[in-house]
C-alpha cells in the first residue's frame, strides 16, 4: 500500500504544477514564450521517457527515436489538417502509426546487438525522414502546414499518461522481463523469457509514445519539415536518457526538463549551445558514465520505498 | 556507354567513401568503437586543404600532405583526450562520447568561422579524356590514383612493418599483445593517426571533386563510410575498400535512374539488409557468443 | 524403472568445420540424479547448451517428455520443463535477489501487459503470488535475508546458490546444473550437495549435474556419463566408471598434460 501512496503523492504534485501553469497561462501571466516552454518540456519528457523504456529498461541501444517522432508528427498532421479529424483522435492515429513503424523497424533489427543495433536504428530513422522528404502529399522538403492545436493541457496530460503507463509497465513482471533482457539476454532466455517478444514490445511501446509526442510537436508549430527530424533530433532525445542515468525514469525526466530550459535560454546562440551540450556529454561520460542519477530514482533519494534498481518511480 | 560513365563516377565517389571507411574499420578493429567523430576529421581535412590551397597558395600535393598531417594529429588528440579513458567503459558510454566529440568538432568549427559553405579552388586542370564514349575527367583519374596509392601504402604498413604487426596483434587480443611486450597505447594512437590521415586525404579529394565544403559536410559521408565498413566486414581492411566502392556505385546508379532524392536512403537500405542477412559483412567471418 | 524423461539420440554439433560434440546418446528417467563428467574442453557445457536450446544440434534428436526439442529456443525449452544454471554465474546483477527469482517465475504468471499498465486486480494478485512463491524458494536456499540486496553484492557462494534458486523458480521437471560447486571450498561444496539432494526430494526433480571433479559426483549420482573430446567414452554406475580404463586414461592424460 505504501508504494501506491507514494505514487499518488507524485501524481498530486504533478497536478498542482499543471494547475499553476494553466492558471498562469489563462490569466495572461505567461505569454507565448513561456507557454511554449512548458509545452516543449512536456513533449521532451514524453520523448525521454519513451526512449528510457527502450534503452534504460530493455537495454536496446536505439539512436533513431526521431524517426518515430516524425511518423507521429506527420500522420497526426495529415489527420487534422488534411482530413479535418478531431485533434485527440489524430494524436492517437499518429501514435498507432508510429507503433506500427516501430514494429516494422524493431522486428528485423532487434536481433542485432550493441553498436550494430544503434547504427541500424539510426539508418531506419534516416530512411523514414527521406520517405517524408519524397512524399509530395506532405510537402516534401518545403514542409507541411499544420494547424496550431497543441495546448498545455494536451501536452501535460499526454506526458502524465506516458509516465504512468511506462512506470506501471516497468514495475510489473513484464518490466522485470525487460530488465532481465538488459542484464543478460542469454540468461533471461534460459529463464523462460521470450526475449524477442519483450524487446519488440518495449520498442513498440516506446515508438507509440514517441508518436504521441510527434503529434504534439507538429501541432505546436505552424509548419513541419523533414529536416527537423534528423540525426540531431535523435541525439537530443538520447542525451536526455543518458545524462539522466540509464535505467532511471526520474533521471530522464529531470534531464529532459533541465536541458529543455537550458537550450531555450541558449537558443539565440545555437553554436554555443551545441558546444556546451557536447562538452557536457563528453565530460559526463568520462567522469560519471552512469549519468546523473545512475539507475536510482528520486524516490530512492528520499528513502520512501525500499532500496531498489530498475526504474521504479512509483514503487 | 552511359553505364560506363556512371561506373566511373561511382568509383570516384566510392574511393572517397573507401578512404573514410578505412579509418572506421581500423579503429573499430582495434578498440571496437564506432568513432562518430571520424566524419568530422574528414571535414577538418577538407578545410585544411582549402586554406592551404586558397589562402597559402600551396599546390595539390603539399596541401594533401598538410591535411593528412593535421588530421593525424587531431585523431591522436581525440583518442588520447576522449577515448583512452573509455577502454573499459560500456559500449553505450563510448558511443555517446564519440557522438559528443563529433558535435564538438562540428560546432566549434561553426563557432569560429560560421556555417557558410566554401567553394574549393581548382588546382587540378579541368581536362577530360574520352574513353569508349565515356568522359573521364582529370579529377577522377587523380582521385582514383591518389586513393589507390594510399591504400597500397596502408596495405604495406599493415602487413610488412613492425607497427602493422603490432596493430594486428592488438586488434586480435589486446591483453595477449600487452603481455608480449607490445605498447598497446602507442599502437592504438598510431592506428588513429593513420585512419585520420586517410580521412584528411579524403576531405581534400572530396573538396576538389565536389567543390563545396561546409562544417557539417562530414556527417553524411561519415555515416555512409561506416555503412561501407560494415558492408565489407568491419575490421577488415580490403572489406572497407570494397564496401566503399560498392556503395559509391550503387548511389550513382540510383541517382542516374532518376531517384536522386532517394540516393541517401540507398546507403541505409543496404546497411539494414546487410545487418539483417549478413551482419559480419561481405568478407567477415561469423562469430558467436560464448555461453 | 519409472518413465523416460529425456532421450538424446546421436546428437552432435559442429561449428564451421570443428566437431564439438558428436554421437551423444543419453537417457534419463524420472527422478534420477545423473552426472555428466569429463576433462576440460570435453564438450560438457556444449551438450548443456544443446539440451537447453542455446545451441541447435546439427544432427540427432533430443526428446523431452515426449516432445522433440531440437528447434526450440531456450525460453520454450524452459517452459516445457527444463531449466539450468550457468557455469560462469549469469545472474541479473542489477536486480535484487528477489527479483532474480521473480524473473524465472515469470512464465508461470498470467497477468497481461494491459492488466499491469492499467493496474487491474489481476495484476496485483498475480504479482503477489509471484512474490510469495519467490520468497519461498529463497527460504529454501537461506537467501531470504538478502532478498532486497542487489545480486551483484552477494558473496560468491551465495551467488551460486541464487543461480540454483532461480533455476528452480521456473518449476522444472529436469534441472541442469553446470558445475554448481565451482570455486567453492570443501565445506561449501558438501553443504551444496546436501541441498541438491534435499530439493530433489522436495520437488520430485530429475537432475543432470555437470562436474569437472570426478570425486564429487561419485558420491551422489546414480549413473554417470563421461565425455572426452566431444565423444561419450563411458556410461554406468559410479563403481563401473571408477574402474573404466578409458575414463582413467582420459583423466590421467589430462593430469599429465597439466
Amino acid at each position: 500500500m505504501k508504494k501506491s501512496k507514494v505514487f499518488w503523492i507524485y501524481v498530486a504534485i504533478a497536478l498542482v504544477v499543471y494547475a499553476v501553469v494553466q492558471f498562469m497561462i489563462s490569466s495572461g501571466n505567461f505569454d507565448m514564450y513561456y507557454s511554449n516552454l512548458f509545452i516543449t518540456i512536456a513533449i521532451n519528457v514524453i520523448l525521454a521517457v519513451s526512449l528510457h523504456l527502450v534503452i534504460g529498461i530493455t537495454g536496446q541501444f536505439s539512436i533513431g527515436h526521431a524517426g518515430f517522432l516524425a511518423v507521429g508528427a506527420y500522420v497526426s498532421a495529415i489527420f487534422t489538417t488534411n482530413l479535418g479529424w478531431p485533434f485527440p483522435i489524430a494524436l492517437l492515429m499518429g501514435a498507432i502509426a508510429a507503433a506500427i513503424a516501430g514494429l516494422i523497424v524493431g522486428i528485423p533489427t532487434l536481433r542485432l546487438k550493441g553498436d550494430y543495433l544503434a547504427i541500424a536504428t539510426l539508418g531506419f530513422a534516416e530512411i523514414i525522414r527521406i520517405i517524408f522528404l519524397n512524399i509530395d502529399y506532405v510537402g516534401g522538403a518545403a514542409g507541411m502546414q499544420v494547424d496550431y492545436l497543441t495546448t498545455w493541457t494536451y501536452a501535460f496530460f499526454v506526458a502524465l499518461i506516458t509516465v504512468v503507463v511506462i512506470s506501471n509497465f516497468t514495475n510489473s513482471r513484464h518490466g522485470r522481463a525487460c530488465i532481465a533482457v538488459r542484464e543478460d539476454e542469454v540468461a533471461a532466455d534460459s529463464m523462460g523469457i521470450n526475449t524477442t517478444y519483450y524487446k519488440v514490445l518495449a520498442f513498440a511501446i516506446g515508438s507509440f509514445f514517441a508518436g504521441l509526442a510527434g503529434g504534439l510537436f507538429s501541432h505546436n508549430f505552424f509548419i513541419i519539415q523533414p529536416s527537423q527530424f534528423g540525426f540531431l533530433k535523435s541525439f537530443d532525445i538520447l542525451i536526455y536518457v543518458v545524462l539522466g542515468g540509464l535505467g532511471s525514469l526520474s533521471g530522464s525526466i529531470i534531464a529532459a526538463i533541465l536541458l529543455t530550459v537550458i537550450s531555450l535560454y541558449l537558443q539565440d546562440f545555437p553554436e554555443t549551445r551545441m558546444i556546451i551540450y557536447s562538452l557536457v556529454l563528453i565530460i559526463v561520460m568520462l567522469y560519471r558514465p552512469a549519468g546523473l542519477m545512475g539507475t536510482k530514482e528520486v524516490t530512492d533519494l528520499f528513502k520512501f520505498g525500499k532500496k531498489s534498481k530498475g526504474g521504479n518511480v512509483n514503487e | 556507354m552511359e553505364w560506363l560513365q556512371q561506373l566511373i563516377n561511382g568509383i570516384s565517389l566510392g574511393s572517397i567513401y573507401a578512404l573514410i571507411a578505412l579509418g572506421y574499420t581500423m579503429v573499430y578493429g582495434i578498440i571496437k568503437l564506432i568513432n562518430f567523430a571520424h566524419g568530422d576529421v574528414f571535414m577538418i581535412g577538407a578545410f585544411i586543404g582549402f586554406f592551404a590551397i586558397a589562402r597559402w597558395g600551396l599546390g595539390f600535393f603539399p596541401a594533401l600532405i598538410l591535411a593528412m598531417v593535421v588530421c593525424a594529429i587531431l585523431g591522436v588528440l581525440i583518442e588520447r583526450i576522449a577515448y583512452k579513458r573509455l577502454r573499459n567503459a560500456t559500449r553505450i558510454a563510448a558511443l555517446i562520447t564519440a557522438i559528443g566529440v563529433s558535435l564538438l568538432i562540428e560546432y566549434t568549427t561553426i563557432f569560429f568561422r560560421g556555417a557558410q559553405p566554401e567553394a574549393y579552388p581548382d588546382v587540378i586542370p579541368n581536362k577530360s579524356f574520352h574513353f569508349l564514349g565515356a568522359q573521364i575527367s582529370m579529377q577522377s583519374i587523380m582521385i582514383l590514383s591518389v586513393s589507390i596509392v594510399l591504400m597500397i601504402i596502408l596495405q604495406f604498413i599493415v602487413h610488412k612493418t613492425k607497427i602493422g604487426k603490432a596493430m594486428r596483434a592488438v586488434s586480435y587480443d589486446e591483453e595477449a599483445a600487452r603481455l608480449m611486450g607490445i605498447n598497446v597505447d602507442n599502437t592504438i594512437s598510431i592506428t588513429f593517426a593513420i585512419g585520420s590521415a586517410l580521412a584528411g586525404a579524403a576531405g581534400v579529394i572530396f573538396g576538389i571533386y565536389y567543390t563545396k565544403i561546409d562544417p557539417l559536410m562530414g556527417i553524411i559521408p561519415g555515416v555512409k563510410a561506416f555503412v561501407a565498413a560494415v558492408l565489407g566486414g568491419i575490421g577488415i581492411i580490403p572489406g572497407a575498400v570494397a564496401g566503399g566502392m560498392v556503395l559509391g556505385v550503387v548511389e550513382t546508379v540510383v541517382s542516374a535512374l532518376g531517384f536522386s532524392l532517394w540516393r541517401d536512403a540507398a546507403a541505409f537500405v543496404i546497411l539494414i539488409l546487410i545487418l539483417i542477412f549478413r551482419p559480419s559483412g561481405i568478407f567477415g567471418k561469423n562469430t558467436r557468443e560464448k555461453v | 524403472m519409472s518413465n523416460l524423461l529425456l532421450k538424446v539420440e546421436d546428437v552432435g554439433i559442429h561449428f564451421g568445420g570443428l566437431k564439438a560434440v558428436s554421437d551423444l546418446n543419453m537417457e534419463m528417467y524420472q527422478g534420477e540424479l545423473i552426472g555428466l563428467i569429463g576433462p576440460n574442453g570435453a564438450g560438457k557445457t556444449t551438450s548443456f547448451n544443446m539440451l537447453t536450446g542455446v545451441y541447435k544440434p546439427t544432427e540427432g534428436v533430443i526428446t523431452f517428455d515426449g516432445k522433440k526439442m531440437n528447434n526450440m529456443s531456450p525460453h520454450q525449452v524452459t517452459k516445457s520443463g527444463v531449466s539450468r544454471t550457468f557455469q560462469n554465474i549469469r545472474l541479473f546483477k542489477e536486480l535484487s535477489v528477489l527479483d532474480n527469482v521473480k524473473v524465472a517465475n515469470h512464465s508461470l504468471a498470467h497477468h497481461s501487459v494491459f492488466s499491469s499498465i492499467l493496474r487491474l486486480p489481476s495484476h496485483f494478485s498475480g504479482e503477489a503470488k509471484m512474490e510469495r512463491e519467490s520468497i519461498e524458494f529463497l527460504k529454501i536456499f537461506g537467501l531470504d535475508k538478502y532478498m532486497h540486496e542487489l545480486a551483484k553484492n552477494l558473496p560468491y557462494g551465495m551467488q551460486r546458490r541464487l543461480e540454483i534458486a532461480r533455476a528452480l523458480a521456473a518449476k522444472p521437471k529436469l534441472l541442469l546444473l553446470d558445475e554448481p560447486a565451482a570455486g567453492m571450498n570443501p565445506q561449501e561444496t558438501h553443504d551444496l550437495m546436501e541441498l541438491i539432494a534435499l530439493i530433489r526430494e522436495k520437488f520430485d526433480l530429475t537432475i543432470l549435474l555437470i562436474e569437472h571433479d570426478m570425486g564429487l559426483v561419485m558420491g551422489i549420482c546414480e549413473r554417470i556419463y563421461v565425455l572426452d573430446h566431444g565423444q561419450l567414452i563411458a556410461h554406468g554406475s559410479p563403481e563401473e566408471i571408477r574402474h573404466n580404463p578409458k575414463v582413467i586414461e582420459a583423466y590421467l592424460g589430462e593430469e599429465v598434460a597439466e
